[in-house]
This record gives structure tokens, C-alpha cells and sequence, in this order.
């Protein structure tokens, strides 16, 4: 880490100016940043399993002349010097590529000039102060976690004028707290601003539900139960939809899990409302093609109402780009509450399953929106409004169509928000904002 | 790239009772046509170092794509205060993990071989894609080649000096068939097609011709009744039996989960320390090894990214559990015996229990055999969907492509195929393994894992192999 202090804006910056410059007549270049300066922590047992800290970026260059184009990523080290002769390079051999390429029918990029900056600095725990406090809290608990935290940085620079630059300070720290069953609590306290005192009263919260472990779990058989969602398992179900349900190519193309949707063919409950949100602030407010992301009404009143289109995606098949990145996933997904209060949801199940979180969902029937996967972590059985028992792990095979239409019952009143934990390569950006969910019946099969 | 880091690490300034260097170097080139149309060029290049530090009987890490001398010092340093300042609250004491140092070289078949130029790859991805163009049913049609260049160096202070070259080739095609409502997806091996080596491998997959055959499939599924729901023996070709042994051989038997280390993310397992030696994990037929030492496989190497020289070992044997997935900490922890697993996904990643080469030794049994062995039962093949607990028990998987047996006769061909189990039960099941003739080998970059995560590539070999009475059943609601 000798540039430990690099100053990615003004690199980045530098390196976009370079490579506009060098371009020649009739060429457009555009560059994308993704960047990360990290400290990561792993927990076992309340002990660290691993510490260390990673400082990456890679930079995304494409080149464009008339109706070909190229792209290169590369790996940058914070060397002026170093980045722009590799830069240079790309650039070069990007150029001979162009020579043997024909004509992209499906180009499509945005040419307007724009400048959006987003730069919200945190208050982040140092390392050494941070092992110790978990250390002193979780004594005596069987901890296990991951605490990641540091910068984030993208960025976006065009020769036609364009330069966006997303820089958030923040950390996610989540941790299962297990019991001598081997059952668990899941928890994450994520944020800008780092408190010891939250995290030891959110940690103080969990270790005290295990008390709900106490009691003889109650065997369930494969059949359909009442159930709680609750928004940690909301998300799993909604983000599976994020994932490739709201894609224009993938609904063009009819992979999309949720092609009767969005083709009219079936509609859900009214109640139902979702739509990629960049008002919450959790991503950057361009993508990659140089386009100012919008947000997106996906479902309105249970009706299919939009998907998220790429510019690829608009050019092959006559849409209007929104922002959406390449592969069209929803970064930043909001669903809207419903009337039942938080505090009343133990006794509008009355008796059921209550469902901390899902775990390794798959479509099992894409046609019919079916999904499989696993209860995991905080799932209880509910006894007239009462938390009466743990339940252990049940394997689900259902359909959303089913769960968001015919059987949904109560939506609660405030959504949550939940920050994206996923370290895939580098941290990433985005969340989700969602309600719980009571459902007359959910299909259990294992 | 060794002599470098040779020469830089001589005027390392350090206290750390030890320390490595491990260089990743990797480039990768995408050739698309999908639609009959070429798709843009995408290439990439990846490098970096992770230092890795213990000191005061702590271990730290840190990841830098600076590789200057004073980059890699300062990674050192940090590497090295991170050590110190976890030593007190470490899980393990690093001061008394051995260190066994390797010296060698590894590189893949067909490594000096030229590859074709992008050219030549496109003529032949739109060969295959106009293959597929059956009526206007087939909406989409996209072949691929992905092929990637890496190379390890790895150096510590206890003299361990490794390089590693690797070339993996992952071709694939994949056709979507429409009408009615219905949409159905054929890929090649399920999109698992990968080795290490040269143009062979597009032979080995069968590519030549894929269009074509994976369109008459798609269609041949559109007009198909979903798969029934019942119990029936199920016949699991290789590119389904890969994900298989991935999911429930693999996983539960790697070491840290074992150990506890994944369970705030990837799990548990339902295998605990002492059942190696002990356990039966299937029937008589399952013979499984770890083989880093297959030729061209996707995940054969010659040391781990610990350092570790890598064999092959038995890990189940005439279906008694043996040995597990872990690398040579996990071993000094669990003080068990174990294989050379310790693996990254790349620079920016410290290494971890990583399954690699994961196979199922050939029975004796032709697929026509088994196949006339069945009185009700189904063949599946080709990966679409997979889902498993957190202790790798309760799996339910789906495939691209079903057909049933009745009589010992293949019969309809069925959509949607499905089936689920429970990993300590169903391998007990297993009721006929299939021949060398049966045999195949697969490979897939998606394998997930870990905090913060990674995906690492892996390889699974296995025959065909037959499992009783499973339940099975089909799409719909």
C-alpha cells in the first residue's frame, strides 16, 4: 500500500483527460472507475480468523469510432506514470482492434454533457480498537462475522463532456450469534458514522433472542403454513427478482422470471408497488454508457409497469434507455409498506412461521415465477401471537406470483432499509428498501 | 516474474517472522456473436500482489496492485501491523502454524500452442449460431468463447519459490426457445464447459455442431410434458452429477466451514471432525478424490496458493469418509490429515479451503446398462437451477433436460425436470456408477464462498451414475 492516500478523484481525472486527448479524429472514448480502498475483518468464535486490507481499482475504457467499438479493463496502480503508459496501450491496441470489427448494430451510448458528484465521508472505527471491542461484547457468545469497511469510489468520464464520481466512506459489519444447537441470529449494523455504543446494544438485542432457542424446535412436515417475511427475507425474495426479473433483454427474450408480469399476462396484488429508487442515494447516479440512471417504476399497483433498460438493450429492441447498467440488475430496489404496523405482526400471523431470513433461492420454474430455497437463521414458530418455538431448517418451493398475489395478507407499514453487503470482487453499492410480509399460505416441501 | 519479486523482497525491511508474496497476473478475452451479430470485444487485465505477514503470532494481509519495490514494502508493513494488532485476539496462533515451503513449476496443456485469433473464433461462434436458427420459435441464439490467461508467483521468507502458468478455455452456447407462453433454454453442459488447454477443448464438448443439436433440444422441450412428480431412480449424467458432487460432496467437506469459519455467510456442514474415518457418506460405489494432477482439468495445479504441494487423495472411499477439503492450516487447527485446497480467487483475495479437481472414480457399468437396469425411472442432464442449506443437506436441483426410462427404455422427453434429497441419504443411494465411457469432465469459474467473498474456479469429473428411488417432478404451480 505505498499510495495509501490515493486520491482516486484526481487520478481517475487525470487519466480520463490523458486518454480524451489522445484520441483521434472521429473517436469517443468513455471510462469507467471502479475503485475500493478496504479494511476486512473475520470473526470466529469471537476471535479474528482473518485481518488484512485491500486497495484496488480498475479502470474500464471503450473506445468508439462511428459504429464500432472496443472495451478494455485494466488494473491500476496509482501511478500516474505507470497508469497512463498502460492506459495508453489499451488505447492502442483497442484502435487495431476497431480495424477487424464490423459495424455494431446495437451501439448505443449517450452524448450529452453532464457532471454529477456524490462525496459522503463516514466516521469508520480503526482496526485495532475495533478487535478489541468485539473482543470485550462478545465475550462468552459464539460470534462469528465480517466486518468490512472503508471507501467505495466510481467513476465516469466521456469525451463528450460527461464526468460523474460516486465516493461513499461507510462499513457493513454482520454477525450470526450461534447457540449450543447450532441455531443462530443474524444481525448487521451497517452505516457512515461508526458507534461503539450501537453496536453493542444491537449486539446486546441479538444475544438476547437466543433465548427463543431455549424451547424443543417443532418439527414441521412439507405442507403450506402461515408465514412472516421479514424484510431481511423479503430481500431475498425480491432481490431473486432484481437479479433478472426486471430486465428489458431478459424480458424481451422471455427468460425473465417474471415475463407474465411484465407482458400483462397476470398481474399481482394492489398492493404491490416496487420500483428502482435512486432517491435513496445508495448508487451512483450514472452508468457506464454514459447515461443519467433514472428511477424506475417496475411494479405499480401490482402491475407490471417498467423494465430496467440498457442502452444495448434500447437500441436491439426499440426502447428508451433508463440508466440501467450492462447486465440490468436493480441496485437499488424500494417496495412500498403496506398498513400494518411493526409492533402488530406476531399477532396479525397469530400462529405460523416467522421467517428471519432465506437463504440460496433459485428459480425452480421460470414460467410460473417458482422459486426454491432454504429458511435459515432467526425462524420461529408463532403460537396465537406468541414466538413458541425454533424451527429448523425447511426447504421451500413456491411461486412469488402466488406469495404476491392470491395469498399475500399484510404488508407492514415501514419499509426497511438495508444496505448491499455483497464483497464480489470489490464492495458494492446499492440496498434494498422493503416492507415484511404476512402470507396466508407458503408452500414448505422438505 | 519470480526473478523480480526475488530481487524486490531481497531488500525487504521487516521484523515479521514470516511473510509471502503471491503475484496473480491474469487476462482474460471475450468472443461473442450472438443473434448472428459479433458482439464487442471485451478484454481485461488483472494484476496485483497479496502480502501476507504474521508477527506476535498474528497473521495479517494486504492487497495492493502497486508492484514497485516500495508497494510491495509498504504492503509488507501494512500486512505486518495488521498482524500485531489482531495477535491478541487471534483465533489462531500463527507462530505455531508449520510452513512447509514448495519449489516448482506448473503450466497447462498446450500451453506453448497458439490459440486461434479473434478472427478465426468468430467465424467459427457464427457458424454455430446460424446452426441454431430453426424457425422463428428459437429467439435467441448466442455462442461464446472465454479464454483466460493466468499466472502465480509465489515467494515467502521461508524460501518457497512457485510459478504457476494457466490457460482456461470455457466455450458455450446457449438457445432460447418461445411459443405459448413457455420458454425453454439449452446450453452446453449447462453452461459448465471448461478446461485448461488449447482448441481440443471445444472438441472434447462437442461445440462443432452445438447450434444446431441445442436448438432441436429447446424445441424438442417446448413440445415436451413437464416432468412428472413421483419416485423414480434417477439416472444423472456427468454435467449434472458435477454440480452434484459439487454441492453436496464438496462444500460440507470443506475443512473451515467445518471449523466454523463461513457460518455468518456460506454455512455450517452437517459433517463434523469426527465422522472422517468413520462415516459412511454412500454406498459402496462412491469413490471420490481431490486430483489436482488431472490433465487439463479446470483446477489442476501443482501447489496451492498457501504454498502446498498438491496430489491426489482419496477423500471417500468405497463410500467411507476419509480425509477433507483442508489446506494445511485447516489441518494444523483440526489436526487432521487433508489435501492442498488452500486457494484465492485472485490477488485481492487471501486464501481459503477452496474445493479444486472434485471427482467421482469410474465404476463398471455401461450407460446402456444402466439404462436397461431401471424399471421406472429418468435421465436428467445439463445444470438450470441449484439450492441447498446451510449445512449442505437439503438440496433441491433442476435441470435443462429430462427423458424417462420405463422398462429399461428410454421414452418421453420431459421440460422442467426436477428433483431433491438430502446429501446424508441420497448418496447412500447410489446404485450403479458408470464405466469410462460414461465419463466427463467439467469446469465452472462460479464457485462462491467466503468473507469477502470469491469465486474461484473449479473442476468435477464424474461417470454417469444411477441413484434409487428420488423424488422427481416437474414445473407448474
Amino acid at each position: 500500500m505505498n499510495r495509501t492516500n490515493i486520491e482516486w478523484d484526481r487520478h481517475f481525472a487525470a487519466l480520463a483527460d490523458e486518454i480524451i486527448r489522445l484520441r483521434e479524429p472521429g473517436e469517443e472514448t468513455l471510462c469507467s472507475l471502479s475503485a475500493e480502498q478496504s479494511d476486512f475483518i473475520r470473526f470466529n468464535a469471537a476471535k479474528v480468523r482473518q485481518i488484512g486490507v485491500v486497495q484496488q481499482g480498475r479502470l474500464t475504457l471503450r473506445l468508439i469510432s462511428g459504429e464500432r467499438h472496443a472495451y478494455s479493463t485494466l488494473t491500476l496502480s496509482g501511478s500516474s506514470e505507470q497508469d497512463l503508459a498502460e492506459a495508453t496501450q489499451t488505447l492502442r491496441t483497442l484502435r487495431a482492434s476497431l480495424r477487424d470489427t464490423g459495424d455494431d448494430p446495437h451501439l448505443l451510448f449517450d452524448r450529452s454533457s453532464w457532471q454529477r458528484t456524490t462525496f459522503r465521508t463516514g466516521r469508520l472505527p480503526q482496526v485495532e480498537a475495533l478487535v478489541r471491542t468485539v473482543a470485550e461484547c462478545a465475550a462468552g457468545l459464539d460470534f462469528v462475522g465480517f466486518y468490512a469497511g472503508g471507501s467505495v469510489l466510481e467513476g465516469f468520464a466521456s469525451s463528450t463532456g460527461s464526468r460523474g464520481w460516486y465516493q461513499v466512506s461507510n462499513f457493513n459489519f454482520s454477525w450470526s450469534l450461534y447457540d449450543a444447537n447450532g441455531r443462530a441470529i443474524k444481525t448487521a449494523y451497517a452505516g457512515d458514522d461508526w458507534d461503539d455504543a450501537v453496536f453493542a446494544q444491537k449486539l446486546g438485542q441479538a444475544a438476547r433472542r437466543l433465548e427463543y432457542f431455549s424451547q424443543s424446535p417443532k418439527v414441521l412436515t412439507p405442507g403450506s403454513y402461515r408465514a412472516y417475511f421479514a424484510p431481511d427475507a423479503m430481500r431475498e425474495l425480491i432481490g431473486m427478482m432484481g437479479y433478472e426479473g426486471f430486465s428489458a433483454r431478459e424480458q424481451a427474450t422471455a427468460r425473465s422470471p417474471l415475463y407474465k408480469l411484465n407482458s400483462g399476462a397476470l398481474h399481482l396484488d394492489p398492493r404491490i408497488s416496487v420500483a428502482e429508487d435512486l432517491d435513496l442515494g445508495l448508487t451512483p447516479a450514472f452508468n457506464e454508457d454514459g447515461y443519467l440512471r433514472e428511477s424506475v417504476s417496475l411494479v405499480t399497483l401490482g402491475r407490471g409497469t417498467g423494465q430496467l433498460t440498457s442502452a444495448r438493450s434500447a437500441r436491439e429492441f426499440g426502447l428508451q434507455p433508463n440508466g440501467a447498467n450492462a447486465r440490468e440488475m436493480a441496485t437499488s430496489l424500494a417496495m412500498a409498506g403496506g398498513a400494518l404496523p411493526e409492533a402488530d405482526v406476531l399477532a396479525a400471523l397469530g400462529t405460523g412461521l416467522y421467517v428471519g431470513n432465506l437463504w440460496y433461492l433459485n428459480v425452480s420454474d421460470r414460467t410460473q415465477c417458482r422459486l426454491t430455497g432454504m429458511t435459515r437463521f432467526a425462524t420461529f414458530w408463532v403460537e396465537d401471537g406468541q414466538i413458541s418455538s425454533p424451527v429448523d431448517a425447511m426447504r421451500f418451493d413456491d411461486s412469488l406470483y402466488r406469495l404476491l398475489g392470491s395469498e399475500i395478507e399484510h404488508l407492514t407499514e415501514t419499509p426497511e432499509l438495508m444496505l448491499e453487503d455483497s464483497t464480489w470482487g470489490q464492495r458494492r453499492t446499492g440496498g434494498m428498501q422493503l416492507p415484511g410480509m404476512v402470507v396466508r399460505s407458503f408452500e414448505l416441501t422438505l | 516474474m519470480l526473478d523480480k519479486l526475488k530481487r524486490i523482497a531481497a531488500s525487504f525491511s521487516t521484523d515479521a517472522h514470516f511473510w509471502s508474496i503471491r503475484l496473480v497476473d491474469e487476462s482474460i478475452q471475450n468472443h461473442e456473436v450472438r443473434n448472428d451479430i459479433v458482439q464487442p470485444l471485451h478484454t481485461s487485465r488483472d494484476h496485483g500482489a497479496m502480502v501476507i505477514a504474521h508477527s506476535d503470532g498474528g497473521a495479517g494481509y494486504a492487497a495492493t496492485s502497486d508492484l514497485s519495490a516500495a508497494g510491495l514494502q509498504a504492503a509488507l508493513d501494512m500486512a505486518t501491523a495488521r498482524a500485531r494488532a489482531s495477535a491478541a485476539y487471534s483465533l489462531i496462533d500463527f507462530a505455531k502454524v508449520p510452513v512447509v515451503p514448495g519449489h516448482g513449476e506448473y503450466t497447462s496443456p498446450s500451453w506453448s500452442i497458439d490459440l486461434p485469433g479473434r478472427g478465426a473464433w468468430l467465424e467459427l461462434l457464427a457458424q454455430e449460431c446460424a446452426g441454431a436458427a430453426l424457425g422463428e420459435r428459437i429467439i435467441e441464439r448466442a455462442a461464446s468463447v472465454q479464454i483466460t490467461h493466468s499466472s502465480h508467483s509465489y515467494l515467502s521468507s521461508d524460501g518457497a519459490q512457485i510459478e504457476q502458468h494457466f490457460r482456461f478455455v470455457m466455450p458455450n452456447m446457449a438457445v432460447t426457445a418461445h411459443a405459448d407462453g413457455d420458454t425453454q433454454v439449452r446450453t452446453l453442459a449447462g453452461s459448465n464447459a471448461m478446461q485448461q488447454g488449447g482448441i481440443e477443448i471445444l472438441k472434447y464438448f462437442g461445440f462443432a455442431d452445438s447450434g444446431r443439436r441445442l436448438a432441436e433440444e429447446a424445441l424438442q422441450l417446448l413440445a415436451a410434458p413437464n416432468c412428472p412428480a413421483g419416485i423414480r431412480d434417477l439416472l444423472l449424467m456427468p454435467d449434472q452429477m458435477m454440480l452434484q458432487i459439487h454441492e453436496s460432496i464438496g462444500h460440507p467437506l470443506e475443512l473451515d466451514r467445518i471449523l466454523g469459519d463461513e457460518r455468518n455467510f456460506a454455512g455450517w456442514s452437517f459433517v463434523t471432525p469426527e465422522m472422517f474415518g468413520t462415516y459412511r457418506y454412500g454406498s459402496e460405489l462412491l469413490n471420490v478424490t481431490f486430483d489436482p494432477s488431472a490433465e487439463g482439468e479446470a483446477a489442476s495445479y501443482a501447489f496451492d496458493d498457501d504454498g502446498t504441494r498438491a496430489e491426489k487423495q482419496y477423500l471417500i472411499r468405497n463410500g467411507m469418509l476419509e480425509r477433507p477439503l483442508g489446506g494445511a492450516l485447516s489441518q494444523a487447527r483440526a489436526g487432521m490429515q487433508g489435501v492442498a485446497n488452500s486457494r484465492a480467487s485472485s490477488w485481492n483475495r487471501a486464501p481459503i479451503d477452496r474445493m479444486a479437481n472434485l471427482n467421482i472414480e469410474p465404476g463398471t457399468s455401461s450407460l446402456e446398462q444402466m439404462i436397461g437396469g431401471i424399471e421406472r425411472g429418468i435421465l436428467m442432464r445439463s445444470n438450470v437451477s441449484w439450492s441447498i442449506d446451510d449445512r449442505r443437506n437439503k438440496f433441491q436441483f433442476g435441470c435443462e433436460f429430462g427423458q424417462l426410462i420405463e422398462n429399461g427404455q428410454l421414452t418421453q422427453v420431459v421440460k422442467n425436470p426436477n428433483y431433491r434429497g438430502v446429501s446424508a441419504s441420497f448418496w447412500r443411494s447410489l446404485a450403479a456408477v458408470g464405466d469410462a465411457s460414461t465419463f466427463g469432465t467439467y469446469g465452472t469459474p462460479f464457485c462462491g464462498k467466503g468473507e469477502p467473498m470469491q469465486v474461484v474456479r473449479v473442476g468435477h469429473a464424474s461417470p454417469a451414475c444411477v441413484f434409487k428411488d428420488v423424488e422427481v417432478f416437474g414445473g407448474g404451480v
